[in-house]
């Protein structure tokens, strides 16, 4: 059990390295699908205001940064919120994992 | 103040599709996230779950790292095979349905309006194609050997991303965004080049764990795993 739990704490360690020491670093780059739309010229058919926006978490987040650390600190902004979004998928996926597996009853 | 619409978001978003293709990509993902609840529950064992959590986490993480590749372009990991290698076709599409989830309702990253589009595409996709392309060409190959694994993920993931691009343009044809050959070719062209980081990043990943802890994986090579499998077998009846 010991030696389980090193391991998914070693992995959940790596997953959040990248998000903090990765990301900020990622090509800014488009996309294929975005350098298609600009080749092809239909980016402009993407909503002018995403649905997103409307949601409380918008007003957190702006894309991959947070709102309240200003754009002089990109990179830790960029790194602050790559690791808020890995805590953040790595809790709901194991609880929705724990809701859901049968046989998942606490042993201890 | 103008923002850009597509700024580093990555995935399609509000406004490429027509409502027909919203809402049949959106049945489509529930429906799978229906029967991957359900799957999951009848099928899956305890010791996957810390492992869900773990794979959300670095798909997530390793999906904002935009790579380079020519022409000014970039690609980034999709991850839906590397879930399905990791925790099956079924815990491997929940996974991926969280972390669009969350990229759509947290970080504006793909359009709610195509979330099903995009958990179809780069979730289904390869936690099911890529999937069981994997387990075809691990069998044909050598199911319990690295070579086997390692050639099976390569173009597993690798052909996951290619169909994924070819879907994309399809849906866009379908709502009138743009015609099917041109999207196709220009969707195909940069897709080949992407798909060769999702394989390289992928492999990465599954060999690593292969040679350090196999059982972690959905399929584990069956000589070392057969002690732990019997071993989870008499732990799950004596719970019950």
């Amino acid at each position: 059990m010991n030696k389980n739990r090193f391991v998914i704490f070693t992995g959940l360690v790596l997953a959040l390295s990248v998000a903090a020491f990765l990301s900020p670093f990622a090509s800014k780059d488009p996309d294929g699908l975005d350098r298609v739309s600009k080749d092809l010229k239909f980016e402009e058919k993407a909503a002018p205001e995403l649905l997103a926006k409307r949601l409380i978490f918008s007003q957190i987040f702006d894309e991959y940064s947070f709102k309240s650390i200003s754009k002089e600190n990109e990179k830790l902004s960029t790194a602050l919120a790559g690791v808020t979004g890995a805590l953040v998928v790595f809790g709901l996926a194991w609880g929705i994992g724990k809701l859901t597996v049968k046989n998942s009853a606490p042993k201890e | 103040m103008f923002s850009f619409p597509i700024h580093i978001a990555m995935h399609i978003p509000d406004g490429y599709l027509s409502l027909p293709v919203s809402l049949g990509t959106g049945g489509i993902a529930i429906a799978l996230i229906a029967l991957a609840l359900n799957r999951v529950q009848s099928e899956y064992k305890e010791r996957t779950v810390p492992l869900m959590g773990v794979s959300a986490a670095f798909i997530f993480a390793a999906q904002m790292v935009n790579f380079p590749i020519v022409g000014g372009t970039s690609g980034h990991l999709l991850g839906g095979t590397l879930a399905g290698i990791l925790l099956g076709p079924w815990a491997g599409s929940l996974v991926m349905s969280v972390v669009f989830i969350v990229q759509a309702v947290m970080f504006q990253d793909g359009g709610l309006t195509a979330l099903g589009a995009n958990i179809t595409n780069m979730g289904l996709i390869g936690t099911f194609g890529g999937y069981y392309l994997y387990r075809s060409i691990r069998s044909l190959v050598g199911s319990n050997n690295w070579l086997g694994m390692s050639v099976g993920t390569a173009i597993a993931s690798w052909s996951s991303v290619v169909v994924a691009a070819g879907l994309v343009a399809l849906f866009l044809a379908l709502s009138d965004t743009v015609p099917l050959s041109v999207g196709l070719t220009a969707m195909l062209s940069w897709h080949f080049m992407i798909g060769i980081g999702e394989a390289f990043i992928t492999l990465s990943v599954t060999s690593f764990i292969w040679k350090t802890r196999p059982e972690l994986i959905y399929s584990p090579p069956s000589q070392r795993s057969a002690s732990q499998r019997s071993v989870n077998v008499t732990i799950n009846q004596a719970d019950e």
